[in-house]
């Protein structure tokens, strides 16, 4: 875990940094961060336990623990990632160890919502080109410049364009992302809504 | 895309304004939440100097983390105690209505929430917790959220989401005898791939759903999380109704007809557009169990645990990953696979009918030995029924221990934990590594009807030669 954590804030634009990969297609969030360390009330701790189980049976070998990838931050993946329970602790977990974005063959529902509300762009790329990541990750250490804008990811070898939900985007080049104050700012709107609604007449 | 389903209906009704990425801000008409996922929500709206928006609409109980032991406070486990302590605090701070440990009503959210009649049809339900998809069997839309999230329906009764689209999944004819919704779903899960659902809510709709009973309705919208989706609904008809009528915080008189008015309105068209249909036959449905690690990986019980060349290229890589983990060979039968622990319980099926389809089979028989066999009731309310029809003594006399109600083994955040690679046959809805609380736990899927099977013959069996 990297002690210097900062949360993201503001506008993302550009992500700069160096790949780790995450071999598995349908990885769950209950392996992301096991359910005992659900038991907390603050997300403050849960960098050190990101793959807890997995790194425990692989005994060092797992990609978060070696020595190469300790400074890496985008993380790549292959199909489903993040599928199971809605827990946040996930994205939340895999951001203090030291991750700002994912790049995947594809991301279940809640943990994309999840990673966009916590400011970790995820972006999803063709099977045959996230291969290409994950065998050069697994030779040399592969440094890519992600730009949001433009969709691209740059390299010295390789050059990807990749795709994210242009809501995303919008959101994340605006700096709304974290949602709350773009929610609060129809608040007439919602009270409207809520004298409008049929169900609310009924109790 | 879609147009004239219920999800569009309820949809529309819902939106309060487009916002500037393309995505929506939607009405969220009922918010859930529990001591997991709301702690670092209500922490992030003192942060922000917010207050809950409209608490009349948030209905909190505890469940994840309560004992099913002994339930007296302060609980064994501090940490677990810390966060009860914090939802009640956070409740009474902002005037949100807890069901407590004690008051009658606490249980499993899924559980409760329908139970209570705060579920009803048309509605828009939001909770930290993927299982929300749960309460689609009402005919409202309802998903599982984050903990941001939870911040913002607290802060603004709103969502930004983006509009789903929309898969029919018909399922024709009926169930057969010893075949329940656990293994509908599973079989469904199963055809269409534990991804396919993303980006996708789905309806569950044709002359098998229609047979169901609410509390299988339940079942099946539960586990439409398992298949990718993140909500799964079923469009409202007099079962619906009735089974709405008369509970505590159902609509009453002259509401109850006006809500009745409104919500047999609430349906898809005859013509309405789908973005995808799926047809299946129920009838040719059998007892199914997972073999694997994710809830897709199931068979018929009689069917072999496949070979790799019988899969498609795209499920090869997590097919290697589960035989190893579940040290099965491809090829071996599942029945008559020995289990150590068998749960009956959790959101998918810890209600009073899966007791009751448990007991039914468990009565007069004997558990194996070999076999550590628990029921977890999903709510308080639960096992008072159960109790007053004399099912916890079928348990009781069976074997099975019989506790007091919560999540429990489904995830394993209490001290009901497997221990080592024990083999588990459990009522819950997903066989992920480590869920059941063992790094190296194995989880096999099945109907509670199925689970008593194992649990008396100590090893996984056909349900349908334990029934006449």
């Amino acid at each position: 875990m990297k002690s210097d954590f900062t949360p993201p804030i503001g506008k993302i634009s550009n992500i700069n940094g160096q790949c780790i990969s995450l071999i598995g297609n349908d990885i769950d969030t209950d392996r992301i961060i096991p359910a005992r360390f659900l038991k907390c009330v603050n997300f403050d701790s849960l960098g050190e336990s990101v793959f807890e189980d997995d790194r425990k049976t692989l005994k060092g070998k797992h990609p978060f623990d070696l020595e190469e990838n300790k400074n890496a931050s985008i993380l790549v993946v292959n199909s489903n990632f993040g599928c199971g329970s809605s827990r946040e602790h996930a994205p939340q977990a895999l951001m203090r160890w030291g991750i700002k974005a994912i790049i995947g063959e594809s991301f279940a529902d809640i943990f994309y919502s999840n990673c966009i509300a916590i400011g970790i762009p995820c972006f999803t790329l063709l099977k045959k080109s996230i291969e290409e990541i994950q065998n050069y990750c697994n030779n040399q250490s592969l440094l890519l410049e992600i730009d949001l804008k433009n969709s691209l990811a740059k390299s010295k070898d390789l050059n990807f364009n990749l795709e994210i939900e242009e809501s995303s985007k919008k959101m994340f080049l605006s700096g709304e992302w974290d949602a709350t104050a773009t929610l609060l700012e129809k608040s007439s709107l919602v009270e409207m809504k809520y004298k409008e609604l049929p169900y609310i007449k009924f109790i | 895309m879609s147009q004239d389903t219920l999800f569009d209906k309820v949809w529309d009704l819902h939106k309060v304004s487009s916002l500037p990425g393309g995505s929506d801000q939607i009405f969220i008409g009922l918010h859930l939440i529990h001591e997991v996922t709301s702690p670092q929500a209500f922490g992030a709206l003192k942060d922000k100097k917010l207050k809950v928006k409209f608490p009349d609409r948030t209905v909190a109980t505890v469940d994840h983390i309560v004992p099913t032991d002994n339930q007296s406070r302060p609980f064994k486990d501090n940490l677990a105690e810390k966060m009860i302590e914090t939802l009640e605090k956070n409740c009474l701070e902002h005037n949100i209505r807890f069901f407590n440990i004690g008051s009658g009503n606490q249980g499993i959210v899924h559980v409760v929430a329908p139970e209570l009649g705060l579920t009803q049809p048309g509605m828009t339900i939001a909770c930290g917790d993927s299982h929300t998809s749960t309460h689609g069997a009402f005919g409202s839309i309802a998903f599982g959220i984050g903990t941001s999230q939870v911040r913002d329906v607290l802060a603004t009764q709103t969502l930004a989401m983006n509009k789903l689209k929309v898969r029919q999944i018909w399922c024709d004819n009926k169930l057969s005898k010893g075949v329940y919704a656990k293994d509908l779903v599973l079989h469904i899960i199963n055809k269409l791939g534990v991804k396919a659902g993303a980006g996708f809510a789905y309806e569950f709709a044709g002359p098998a759903i229609h047979e169901l009973s609410m509390e299988e309705r339940m079942t099946i919208c539960n586990m439409s999380i398992e298949g990718g989706a993140r909500c799964g609904y079923i469009n409202p008809d007099a079962k619906t109704f009735s089974y709405i009528k008369n509970k505590l915080y159902a609509p009453k008189n002259e509401h109850w007809d006006r809500a009745l008015r409104w919500w047999e309105s609430l349906k898809s068209d005859e013509n309405s557009i789908y973005d995808d249909v799926i047809k299946l036959d129920a009838s040719k449905v059998e007892p199914t169990v997972t073999w694997g690690i994710t809830p897709g990986q199931s068979i018929s019980i009689n069917q072999q645990i496949p070979l790799l060349d019988e899969l498609s290229p795209n499920d090869k890589l997590v097919a290697e990953e589960a035989y190893e983990y579940m040290s099965f060979k491809p090829g071996q039968l599942i029945k008559d696979t020995p289990v150590d622990v068998c749960f009956i319980g959790s959101c998918t099926n810890g209600r009073i009918s899966d007791l009751r389809v448990a007991a039914k089979v468990l009565k007069g028989k004997k558990v194996s030995k070999n076999v550590k066999a628990f029921a977890v009731p999903g709510s308080e309310k639960v096992a008072t029924e159960a109790k007053q029809e004399g099912l916890d003594q079928i348990f009781k006399d069976s074997g099975f221990q019989w506790r007091e109600p919560g999540c429990s083994m489904c995830l394993a955040m209490n001290s009901d934990k497997l221990i080592g690679n024990q083999v588990s046959a459990s009522s819950s809805n997903r066989n992920f590594k480590g869920r059941q609380g063992s790094p190296r736990g194995r989880t096999l899927l099945m109907s509670p009807a199925m689970v008593a099977a194992a649990a008396i013959n100590g090893k996984v069996s056909d349900v349908r030669e334990f029934i006449n």
